[in-house]
């Protein structure tokens, strides 16, 4: 299938790494990937602000270009900017293309090699992939043929990002991961579907000076095809 | 003290509160989870409960209009109150020249501010649900819509308790039975009870009131003259929504699948006076208003025991009578309220799936945000005309690449970084890499 890629603005901007990951395991599961270059973000930080004009502007600038590519799928890889197109942009922006999360769409759509990554993973659900759009078994199905061991946390709890709460409540939102963070014993990665949620762990456990691995999904399943 | 103050001040005590909060919300998140997982379609009873609960509330004037009538025909009185001012007054007036009150707990009554206003005119009122008493004795509000006191160590109740002449240990039963001990004197000697209404049923005006220490019932039933008070959006129209909602109630509340005790009261015992007091006090302005659906709310608080927010500061960092999730949404609604107050959330929604009337807090929280919007309205703009055009996108980037020191960190950055690392960026942007063509294979 033809796959416009949706980076998203942290990928894009912070962690371009995971968007190459992302790029290369669609590729390597059989698509052809495609990345319109005049998406920007989904609008979601003013959204989530209170800000709704502001954030329609934003979103159908991504809107329009996604929609450009004539592509057979629009793939991003991270739940929370699916959700803003999936579930909220409705009543922001009038008609958005459908956007899959990355783990949901490399489920229903191509192959990827077995792996053998060999690793203790303590996988994240972030809130909007999880109650939003109900997706859990299927990162984890990937996960597990990548080759990764699974290992029992406190996944489902919010870890504190919650977008600009990051920085308005900071004290809240450490404290927030400090608690998610506690049950995180005994995995070598903590890997997720969301950058952002991953900028917010990894930050808190440098500064806490854990030198576990934070990995976003597509990194790993990119590793474990090589 | 701002939302963020008092966020500061709860985060920076001995890890007490939130060793308690962490107990005690867990026991009862995982009572309803259990008592869910019983019920044959939980899904469908909530999406059952929501669409009964919208269709009440679309229709309010006409079902309390309903239940004035039928209440009125029982032989007892009913006063509709605008507002905290006409709500106390009538019941004042009602205890006026008695000396002493039973209370079951209530959190309209808190919201009015009733027990000041019955002090002012010589009548005291005492709190009968055990933490609610508690609450009262070491002179906080309560901290939650449930447990008023869950917030507090055995340490705590022990203390506590010392000043009304306990003089056991931290035992529980102990603890309770010489709570027995002193609240049965007063609901013998009081003149007046005072309940809450969890539902009240317009079609034959009955008020439904649920407790789980048996004193609302002792409340209600012993002293000559009974008061119950209720917000006005607590009316539905039968007794089978009532038996629905009691369902979800007991069982997103307590834990249980039928409350300890559930009484339905109507009309006034012979001999007796009964007093429904209807109230609104801002409940008209959520009427009409995308936030409608937050009148939907049965107040069990299954909310704040799913909350990651609530479990790290509790109920009396929200500075409201209302806290948790639902807190947050009608505070600022109800009146000119702290409107900072629906920051007071990650919107990680476990609150709207935990919600027995699947009411989407989350959307209601995004909501208010929107409501409130203005002072940030100039840097939003400006944000929104860079990041709809490609080319100042990809520009905004560059800081993502830099070191700074921390005094020249900007001041969102330097919020992020109490804490936490800055996030560093490797190389190139992503699209600078695609289009070098580096990320293909």
């Amino acid at each position: 299938m033809k796959v416009a890629l949706f980076v998203t603005c942290l990928v894009d901007l912070v962690v371009p790494e995971v968007g190459v990951a992302a790029a290369r395991v669609l590729q390597r599961a059989g698509h052809e990937v495609v990345f319109p270059e005049g998406q920007t973000c989904c609008g979601q930080p003013a959204f989530n602000s209170g800000y709704r004009e502001e954030a329609a502007k934003v979103l159908r600038t991504t809107a329009r270009a996604l929609a450009d590519a004539n592509a057979d799928a629009i793939v991003a890889p991270a739940g929370s900017c699916t959700t803003m197109l999936r579930t909220f942009a409705g009543g922001l922006a009038g008609e958005v293309p459908h956007v899959w999360e990355l783990s949901e769409f490399l489920s229903a759509h191509g192959e990827l090699p077995e792996g053998r990554l060999d690793v203790r993973v303590a996988y994240h659900d972030s809130c909007h992939m999880l109650r939003e759009l109900g997706l859990s078994s299927e990162p984890r199905a990937l996960l597990e043929r990548a080759g990764a061991e699974l290992v029992d946390w406190d996944a489902e709890r919010c870890c504190g990002f919650g977008g600009t709460f990051a920085v308005r409540q900071p004290e809240l939102s450490v404290a927030m991961a400090d608690e998610k963070l506690r049950s995180l014993d005994g995995a070598q990665v903590l890997c997720g579907a969301d950058p952002s949620c991953l900028m917010h762990l990894r930050g808190r456990l440098r500064k806490l000076g854990s030198d576990v691995r934070v990995a976003h999904l597509a990194e790993l399943l990119e590793e474990a095809t090589r | 003290m701002t939302l963020r103050e008092r966020e500061r001040a709860a985060l920076s005590g001995d890890g007490q509160l939130q060793v308690a909060l962490r107990r005690s919300t867990d026991a009862m998140s995982s009572r309803w989870a259990a008592t869910r997982a019983e019920l044959a379609d939980p899904d469908g009873l909530r999406e059952a409960a929501r669409s009964l609960r919208s269709a009440a509330i679309a229709r309010l004037p006409e079902l309390l209009a309903q239940l004035a009538d039928r209440v009125q025909a029982t032989g007892a009185h009913v006063f509709f109150a605008a507002d905290a001012e006409e709500a106390t007054s009538y019941i004042a007036g009602v205890a006026d020249g008695k000396k002493l009150a039973v209370k079951s707990k209530s959190m309209v009554t808190e919201e009015i501010g009733l027990n000041a206003a019955l002090a002012a005119v010589g009548v005291e009122a005492v709190e009968t649900d055990l933490g609610e008493w508690v609450q009262q004795l070491d002179g906080e509000p309560p901290a939650h819509i449930l447990g008023p006191a869950m917030h507090k160590t055995r340490a705590d109740w022990v203390r506590v308790l010392a000043r009304e002449g306990y003089e056991g240990g931290d035992d529980p039963d102990a603890m309770t039975a010489f709570a027995r001990r002193t609240l049965r004197r007063k609901f013998l000697e009081a003149d007046l009870g005072i309940t809450g209404v969890n539902l009240a049923i317009a079609e034959t005006g009955t008020v439904m009131m649920v407790t789980n220490e048996g004193n609302g019932r002792l409340t209600a039933g012993t002293p000559p003259v009974h008061v119950a008070v209720m917000g006005m959006e607590r009316v539905v129209a039968s007794w089978a929504e009532a038996d629905l909602l009691l369902a979800l109630l007991s069982r997103a509340g307590a834990g249980v699948s039928i409350g300890t005790y559930v009484n339905f009261i109507t009309g006034p015992r012979t001999g007796c006076e009964m007093h429904l007091v209807i109230v609104d006090n801002g409940r008209s302005n959520i009427l009409g208003s995308p936030s409608q659906e937050a009148l939907n709310c049965i107040r069990c608080g299954a909310c704040l025991n799913v909350c990651p927010v609530y479990r790290q500061i509790g109920g009396h960092a929200y500075g409201d009578v209302y806290s948790g999730p639902i807190g947050a949404v009608i505070v600022p609604l109800l009146r000119e309220g702290d409107p900072e107050l629906s920051h007071a959330s990650s919107l990680c929604g476990a609150c709207w799936k935990a919600c027995p009337v699947a009411i989407p807090l989350h959307e209601l929280l995004l909501q208010g945000r929107a409501d409130h919007a203005g002072s940030e309205r100039a840097i939003w703009r400006a944000w929104a005309a860079a990041w709809s055009s490609p080319r100042a996108f990809a520009l905004s980037g560059a800081p993502a690449r830099m070191r700074p020191p921390q005094m020249l960190v900007p001041p969102p950055f330097r919020e992020w970084a109490r804490g936490r690392e800055l996030p560093h960026r490797e190389g190139a942007t992503f699209r600078s890499r695609w289009a070098r063509g580096e990320v293909l294979e």
